[in-house]
């Protein structure tokens, strides 16, 4: 009975710490909301209340009118869907070829790239401004994309994942006349969907949160993202805090809608990576 | 026969593989080599680069700034990165017991890790602010006095390190939470047969059985921690007095506000070293002995 009560016990003050540590995680984000609807009087209220004296929806209208919001929401977009696209392309395709080819100098080149996955991405900053730079692509999109396109993790991902497939579906096939590419394209492929899965997700949000590649690549008055753009927001709007918040929020409904659509891809993921990593 | 096959192959291999090595060449190869390369030249971008040997990194170590910022980056991770494994380790323990509502914990822990650090450092400069935020008016609601957060020197590296703890917890203890759910029922049904339960058995047998959940989560967050950036960059600016300022964000004023393109490289190597070093001594530190789950 000791045992039980014991047990029981546990469980509760569990559930008590979870739900204190869950309010502390959500309080800032329920800030964030209370304060896009607030105007400038009501934001420097003392002592601060979660409601203001009205419902300003006229900041979200602000934020699309007097900040440039779809338009970094666009280039934020592009260069999401682009790196995404690029990385489970150019990842699956390499991965088939760790996994599924046999050639001289396989396991060198795969060496190589566990060696990329563990250098410190600020190593590359200054090399990589100066190539943008002498190819004219400073300022441009392309910039944001084109260094970030190949994924050596993602390759490693998708070898994982193709290993794990009978290669007697491949070389069945490849009796029946098919070639490696179709091979790949028509059988890895498609049975590689939750690393794929994976992989996009978290292409998706680092690519849509990263913060200093635009600042060093773009300039920041004239091509923006979102994450450059809020943060030109906090130096020259400072006083309009429901104006910035409301922002904010837009900036990452995306990303929380995908989140609510694939939780379980993304709690796989992190498993899957937290377990073979 | 076998050679053949493997020539066709090889063939394909080139076909399957010029995308990602190609990409790989140009945008990680041959900047590591070039940073490397510049690291020893002094250079403003626009005219020749002059060969200067090791100067740069000479100069780094007298630089009192630089030591400053180092300090600051330090000093940083190794407060920051043992409060957030401890706080998701026992978040994830506590998780892991069957209740209900899992769904809605994942999501509400989950949720710092999904917004940019750029959205949560504006929302927190918020908080912290002196007179209005509301970290200082429950502070005050406590009994206490408020802090000046943003502005006075002592206290402006804790707002960095207590929104990275806040942002990165909920992540950590999904991996933590994955380590654990893999532990298969018979070693607990064991434990339990040999009398051995609670905060023991805690510590006897879960911890090491999930030591590369653990060695994962403090090699990514010791990285992680070491690079920190955007944060600061938003909530403090490095100020009041580069009390909160960071080596990326040092490395970032050398190259672009500066033009000082070899000191800054030589900053990056610098750091890639020492995150090198600190990586492998956790790496020799966990691996000493074996208790992995298979």
């Amino acid at each position: 009975m000791k045992r039980k009560t014991k047990q029981k016990m546990i469980k509760t003050v569990s559930v008590v710490v979870l739900l204190f540590g869950a309010v502390i995680m959500l309080v800032p984000f329920l800030w964030m909301l209370s304060t896009s609807f607030k105007n400038i009087a009501d934001v420097f209220k003392y002592p601060p209340s979660f409601f203001g004296s009205e419902f300003r929806w006229q900041n979200y209208v602000d934020v699309f009118q007097t900040i440039n919001f779809l338009g970094m929401l666009k280039n934020t977009v592009l260069v999401t869907v682009a790196v995404c696209v690029g990385q489970l392309v150019t990842s699956a395709m390499a991965g088939f070829a760790f996994s599924y080819l046999q050639f001289p100098g396989r396991d060198l080149i795969f060496k190589i790239f566990l060696f990329a996955v563990m250098i410190p991405f600020h190593v590359m900053l200054i090399p990589t401004f100066v190539l943008m730079r002498n190819l004219k692509l400073l300022n441009s999109l392309w910039a944001l994309i084109l260094p970030c396109i190949v994924s050596p993790l993602g390759a490693f991902m998708m070898k994982q994942s193709y290993l794990g497939i009978p290669r007697s579906l491949g070389e069945a096939a490849a009796i029946d006349g098919c070639s490696p590419w179709k091979i790949m394209w028509v059988i890895y492929f498609p049975l590689s969907k939750p690393t794929l899965a994976t992989l996009a997700i978290f292409s998706f949000m680092q690519t849509w949160n990263d913060f200093i590649r635009p600042l060093i690549f773009l300039n920041s008055n004239t091509k923006v993202t979102l994450t450059l753009g809020l943060y030109n927001m906090v130096g020259s709007y400072a006083t309009n805090w429901g104006l910035l918040m409301a922002a904010v929020i837009l900036s990452i409904l995306p990303v929380l809608i995908l989140y609510l659509c694939l939780q379980d891809f993304f709690v796989e993921g992190i498993a899957m990576t937290g377990l073979k990593g | 026969m076998k050679s053949k096959k493997r020539n066709r192959d090889a063939m394909w291999a080139v076909v399957f593989l010029a995308p990602a090595v190609i990409g790989l060449c140009v945008f990680t190869i041959y900047p590591l080599i070039e940073s490397l390369i510049i690291s020893f030249t002094s250079w403003d971008l626009f005219t020749d680069k002059v060969f200067v040997g090791f100067q740069n990194y000479i100069d780094f170590f007298r630089d009192a700034t630089g030591l400053k910022v180092f300090r600051n980056t330090i000093f940083f991770t190794f407060v920051a990165v043992p409060i957030q494994v401890v706080i998701s380790f026992f978040l994830a323990v506590a998780l892991n017991q069957k209740i209900r509502g899992m769904r809605f914990f994942r999501g509400a822990y989950f949720l710092p890790s999904i917004a940019s650090m750029v959205s949560i450092s504006i929302v927190w400069q918020w908080l912290f602010n002196t007179d209005f935020g509301i970290i200082n008016y429950v502070i005050k609601a406590l009994g206490g006095t408020g802090l000046n957060w943003l502005t006075n020197a002592k206290y402006s590296i804790w707002t960095i390190i207590i929104v990275s703890c806040w942002k990165g917890t909920g992540y950590n203890m999904m991996i933590f939470l994955a380590g654990l759910q893999a532990i298969p029922s018979t070693n607990y049904e064991a434990a339990e047969l040999d009398g051995c339960t609670g905060l023991s058995r805690l510590f006897r047998i879960v911890v090491p059985l999930i030591k590369p959940s653990t060695l994962y989560v403090c090699i990514t967050c010791v990285i992680n921690s070491m690079q920190v950036f955007d944060q600061v960059m938003i909530i403090t600016g490095g100020g009041p007095a580069r009390s909160s300022s960071v080596l990326v964000q040092y490395l970032y004023e050398n190259a672009f506000d500066y033009y000082k393109m070899g000191y800054a490289s030589a900053i990056g190597w610098i750091m890639a070293v020492f995150i090198f070093v600190l990586s492998a001594i956790q790496f020799k530190f966990m691996n000493s002995d074996d208790y992995s789950v298979e």
